[in-house]
């Protein structure tokens, strides 16, 4: 067993490049002085890597932010786009994430589950009523709920090999097995990391608690569950979790309805599978 | 408090004589406390000719607050003469850019090289001290309180609100009120509406009550056009931002560097015709003008 400890963790994501369909569109709106703002802001907020990036320096103290902020778009509105742009800019040119790790992990099929659970856990949010902020708030945690994976894939690509093969062998969820293997699983990476990010308080608890529903009570960690559980239920991509977990009754009161009845309710969700798609191959 | 501008033009030096009333230098403005505390925003080519009027009161200390690391605000810096001088103390103020990770004295170091400039960094005499400033935390000068604010532009920039003997200034630096990038058909528009709109309250308050409102109003709106995303403003939101934040004079600044004397005159005549019943006055700034708050 390896024991990721917490430095090296951070060490890592500060390494780590951004996913290459965006890393390609940023440079190339960023070469044409006819890009809309709206495109590229786009292009930052589906890459989990840039808007984490930039969320971290935005937020830290020296940029005057009496409150943390997980919009990219606000981010935009404060300091304006060109440093956001070339915030951007200065991922991009980190290079960019494998495709074939030696984790055997497809990092697009990652990036469709995190796009569309980022997407269904807004439309919850809508649904529930919260605020835009907090329905923003709901996509951010969706994007990011898994973005320990993509660490372990790259850094810790053995290790993280050898989680997915024995979850996936056994049907046991990837958290556990993670565990075995890293000392650490992808929502307690993803704990530090928000922490360290300076992400607000809900946002921090929804990633750290997406695998421990009985934990606490936040409507947003509740969006974010229950958009995994459809995203998985749906194959939308892949994030190597083959466990779909069961909503426990109060989630089944917080939503009114069960997996399956809210599932009827949403209706077709391929257009959001559509739209996640045509980002990460575009 | 009283300040002078030395230097009131955008982008680049314009001497010549087409702009021998307004002047032809970048931004640089002299502020003085009633204890002859002696603040300066803005280091652009305006700064030389203000340095001569230095000589006279070695040693000097002076603080030197830089809006953004623009080449027009930074380029005196060089010719800041007090720099070589012992016994001076130069003190630079500036944010710390969010994509270079750099402090402000980067804004001269990166001038004072062997290609740009024969002076080495190491031969300046004067003592030296660079600050790194968050906007919302003040910076107490004397009698002054000096107050950052992050005002968005293509690079990071930071306006100022000078607090001091019952008097106030805000400048702006280069100001572009980010507006919104959506189309109003789209889904994220209102939502980024909001942020907008939060974000000129902001502003609003950062201003609010001033005697005397220094802002960018690089463009007629006819002019903007053509030129969003440049990262300057108007002069039709220099007099609502005025408005909404009540302050006492509004200065329009950072003339853009093809404007004549004949057209700044004719431009603000229109002005005024234009906006009769401001509750405060107009002024365009101009190089040399000096005002006592």
């Amino acid at each position: 067993m390896a024991a990721l400890d917490h430095e090296k963790l951070i060490a890592y994501v500060e390494k780590m490049p951004a996913f290459p369909k965006s890393v390609q569109q940023v440079v190339h709106l960023s070469s044409d002085l006819n890009a809309s703002a709206k495109d590229i802001v786009h292009v930052i907020e589906c890459d989990p890597v840039m808007t984490v990036k930039i969320l971290k320096t935005i937020n830290s103290a020296f940029y005057g932010l009496p409150n943390k902020i997980t919009s990219v778009q606000r981010a935009v509105v404060h300091i304006g786009l060109n440093t956001i742009k070339n915030l951007a800019l200065a991922v991009a040119a980190m290079g960019m994430l494998n495709r074939k790790n030696k984790a055997h992990f497809n990092t697009d099929d990652f990036l469709l589950h995190a796009l569309t659970t980022a997407a269904i856990s807004r439309m919850l949010a809508e649904r529930m009523g919260l605020s835009s902020s907090e329905c923003s708030d709901g996509f951010v945690a969706g994007l990011l709920h898994d973005f320990g994976k993509a660490v372990f894939a790259e850094f810790m690509p053995e290790e993280f090999r050898s989680a997915l093969e024995k979850s996936k062998a056994l049907q046991l969820p990837l958290q556990q097995t993670e565990l075995e293997f890293i000392g650490l699983n992808h929502a307690q990476a993803g704990k530090i990391l928000a922490e360290k990010w300076s992400l607000s308080e809900p946002l921090s608890d929804a990633i750290a608690h997406h695998h421990s529903p009985e934990v606490g009570s936040n409507p947003l960690r509740d969006c974010i569950f229950a958009a995994n559980q459809i995203s998985k239920h749906l194959h939308f991509g892949n994030a190597g979790n083959p466990v779909i977990e069961p909503f426990p009754d109060f989630m089944i009161t917080r939503f009114g309805l069960p997996l399956v009845l809210l599932l009827d309710e949403l209706g077709d969700l391929h257009a959001v599978e559509n739209e996640a798609l045509a980002f990460v191959r575009g | 408090m009283k300040f002078k501008f030395w230097g009131v033009r955008g982008s680049i030096p314009t001497p010549g004589p087409n702009t021998v009333k307004y002047g032809g230098n970048t931004t640089c403005i002299e502020i003085r406390t009633n204890d002859n505390d002696l603040i300066i925003l803005d280091a652009g080519t305006g700064i030389h000719a203000l340095a001569q009027t230095l000589l006279r009161e070695m040693p000097v200390k002076a603080h030197i607050f830089i809006t953004h690391t623009h080449w027009d605000h930074i380029q005196g810096l060089p010719f800041f003469i007090p720099i070589f001088i012992p016994n001076n103390q130069i003190k630079i103020y500036g944010g710390l850019d969010p994509v270079t990770n750099e402090s402000i004295n980067r804004a001269l170091s990166v001038q004072l090289q062997y290609s740009f400039f024969p002076i080495r960094e190491a031969q300046l005499n004067a003592r030296m001290d660079y600050f790194t400033i968050k906007p919302g935390e003040p910076i107490h000068i004397g009698a002054a309180k000096i107050t950052p604010i992050v005002l968005s532009h293509p690079v990071l920039n930071f306006g100022y609100r000078i607090d001091c003997d019952d008097r106030s200034l805000f400048f702006t630096g280069d100001y572009e009120p980010q507006l919104n990038i959506h189309d109003p058909q789209d889904e994220e528009y209102a939502e980024f509406q909001t942020y907008v709109d939060a974000k000129r309250q902001e502003v609003i308050l950062a201003m609010k009550g001033v005697d005397a409102l220094i802002i960018d109003s690089s463009y007629t709106s006819a002019e903007y056009a053509s030129k969003q995303g440049w990262g300057h403003g108007t002069y039709d939101s220099a007099i609502k931002l005025a408005a909404d934040a009540q302050v006492k004079k509004l200065f329009f600044t950072h003339h853009e560097p093809t404007r004549s004397d004949t057209e700044l005159d004719v431009l603000f005549q229109t002005l005024l015709k234009n906006n009769p019943a401001t509750g405060f006055d107009l002024m365009l700034a101009q190089e040399g003008a000096e005002v006592s708050l």
